[in-house]
């Protein structure tokens, strides 16, 4: 769907035209991401993260394939060919670079793009959907992630490997044959390896089918905005081309500008030392974490220590970590305010702000701290209000809150209350 | 579907509604649906533990050389096996233990064998995520029971190798194993 004033798509040239009556993809195109998609005309720049998380998948998908012309995915090989390609293959080292801190860039937009989610509950009717499918694309991130930080086969490498199919292994019955299976032999050895390269490779493709899934999904309803007020009239729009591609523009020069810092003078910043050890069964580096990106859902996985009632330690760490992220397929029915934008729910704000933000940050470093106290006694307690926050601190405050009064429409709310202005249409 | 159903078999298509075509169609999409199943068969069975892996499960070792006190790590099925010549304090202190207490409750008899009270044979594997503990080697850390400290999310095991703290769930586990002779075991 889109609305009734979008530009229509009209070419001029007759081999386009040719085109648009046997294949209308470039018509596709100008009415998802061209001129023919009309976008509220308030979005601020969070709204430029579902692009660049675009951009970064594009950026993983270019370096993965050439890097995969050089790798050897064989346990007797495979760190002396990812050194190879470090040392030997021309351009290798950046192309390796690029692909290692191009992950930890997708998840830093990923994660902007979740907690913009979160703020303006861009996760409500009528865009559930949507975000029931980003949940679907960033689990599917953390897998390829996790995948292809095994494929180096340094110590961390190996010992990621064996903690997260260790998990498989919590599942009460059918735990151990399962990693067995998962495996293909009692710890991550050649057949491990090989398997994780081959999903490696297949994941990204089923992200991008996702993804594509994710667009259309928007483009039914439209995009959401900062005020959380539905588009009225064509004057709270603005065509996508050029408006929203200028903006995601000139935030893609400033995303690139700090990756390319991060690239160039901070490859192995994120990255760990182990991971140039190759990998080695008989020692665990004394100090296991995973990559960044993982520590929050680290640290829950951590903070269960001891058995609840009949559910042992290990199983409650494994269920948590999961239900951590299972949780967000069901914060649209969770949050029952009608008020999407955060700026109009003064509780809702203070939750997130004081709440939710600080439990993250909290539990995002206790991920990358050593397995003992004070970390573990603050995990417990920020993974507590973790699951409060959705499970309980949400569905009450939607419940008896008062939302501030919202503008009337998104033009009023960017132009203020201006009879004249408000009739008044962009000129395109 | 039910105008060219009814070609041939006009009779049919009235009363109960059953109809000889119905029963081809149930019968084709059945084997169609039989055979799309067994073609998984292979497909999730590749990814099980080939011939070699399995093959290479059983391990011989010399123990004659470890003096008590000390312990050696070797390898059965690609994972580390501690072997740990215990001293009479270290039994002393994990028989003391009243085994009622423990979250996996076992006595060190019950982990070693007859007459060889003082040989603990456990795989060098943390019941909570699979790291090796340490403890196994000279200077090592070993934890506030005197056994294993894993240091990955902090188990803490006995003399006898058994979870006294932290969050793995199960004792070290002991695994197949046979005295040969006074000073050589196999494992598997």
């Amino acid at each position: 769907m889109s609305f009734p004033w979008a530009n229509e798509y009209k070419p001029s040239h007759p081999a386009m035209q040719w085109l648009d009556e046997k294949l209308p993809l470039p018509r596709l195109v100008y009415n998802a991401v061209g001129a023919g998609y009309p976008v509220p005309r308030n979005l601020n720049y969070f709204w430029n993260f579902g692009i660049l998380a675009g951009v970064c998948l594009a950026l993983q998908l270019v370096t993965g394939i050439v890097l995969a012309m050089h790798y050897a995915p064989n346990a007797l090989v495979a760190f002396d060919s990812t050194e190879h390609i470090m040392r030997d293959v021309n351009w290798g080292w950046m192309l390796r670079y690029a692909h290692a801190n191009g992950a930890s860039a997708f998840f830093v937009v990923v994660y902007i793009h979740i907690f913009r989610g979160f703020f303006y509950s861009s996760y409500k009717a009528p865009r559930e959907m949507i975000w029931l499918l980003g949940v679907v694309i960033f689990l599917l991130m953390m897998a390829t992630a996790f995948m292809g930080y095994v494929l180096p086969w340094g110590q961390m490498s190996f010992w990621g490997a064996k903690v997260i199919t260790g998990l498989f292994g919590a599942i009460p019955l059918v735990g151990e044959p399962l990693q067995t299976w998962l495996l293909g032999g009692f710890a991550p050895d050649n057949a491990a390896l090989n398997r994780f390269f081959s999903l490696h490779y297949l994941l990204p493709f089923v992200i991008l089918g996702v993804v594509i899934l994710h667009i259309w999904a928007l483009h039914i309803p439209g995009s959401s905005n900062p005020t959380g007020v539905d588009v009225k009239t064509e004057s709270d729009t603005v065509p996508f081309h050029p408006y929203y591609t200028a903006k995601d523009g000139f935030g893609l020069g400033v995303f690139l500008l700090i990756y390319c810092a991060v690239l160039f003078f901070g490859p192995n910043m994120l990255g760990h030392p182990d991971n140039y050890i190759p990998a080695n069964p008989m020692s665990t580096p004394a100090h296991i974490v995973p990559e960044w990106y993982f520590w929050p859902f680290y640290a829950i996985l951590r903070a269960f220590t001891v058995d609840i009632l009949f559910i042992p330690a290990k199983l409650m760490g494994v269920l948590a970590m999961f239900g951590a992220i299972l949780v967000w397929f069901f914060l649209p029915w969770l949050d029952r305010s009608p008020v999407r934008s955060g700026h109009y729910r003064p509780m809702f704000r203070k939750f997130f702000w004081f709440g939710l933000i600080p439990t993250m940050a909290v539990l995002f470093y206790c991920g990358g701290a050593p397995a003992e106290e004070p970390y573990v006694m603050l995990s417990q307690l920020a993974s507590l209000y973790y699951f409060a926050h959705f499970l309980i601190i949400l569905p009450i405050v939607s419940a008896i809150e008062k939302p501030e009064p919202l503008p009337f429409s998104i033009t009023e709310a960017v132009l203020g209350k201006d009879e004249a202005a408000a009739l008044e249409a962009p000129k395109a | 579907m039910s105008q060219d159903a009814g070609i041939g078999a006009p009779e049919l298509e009235a009363g109960e509604g059953v109809r000889r075509r119905d029963f081809i169609n149930i019968a084709a999409v059945a084997t169609a649906g039989v055979g799309g199943v067994a073609v998984l068969v292979p497909l999730i069975s590749q990814m099980a533990p080939s011939a070699d892996v399995l093959a290479a499960s059983s391990t011989e070792v010399d123990i004659s050389a470890i003096e008590p006190g000390q312990a050696i790590k070797t390898i059965f099925r690609k994972q580390p096996v501690f072997i740990r010549n215990l001293t009479p304090a270290e039994i002393a202190e994990a028989d003391k233990v009243d085994v009622g207490s423990l979250r996996d409750p076992q006595t060190l008899a019950e982990r070693t064998k007859e007459g060889k009270g003082n040989i603990l044979v456990t795989m060098g594997v943390c019941t909570h995520l699979g790291c090796v503990p340490l403890g196994a080697g000279e200077g090592e850390v070993k934890g506030e029971f005197g056994g294993y400290f894993c240091p990955c999310h902090g188990s803490h095991y006995d003399t006898a190798g058994r979870i006294r703290k932290g969050p793995a769930p199960k004792n070290l586990e002991v695994p197949e194993y046979a005295f040969n002779s006074d000073t050589v075991i196999k494992i598997g």
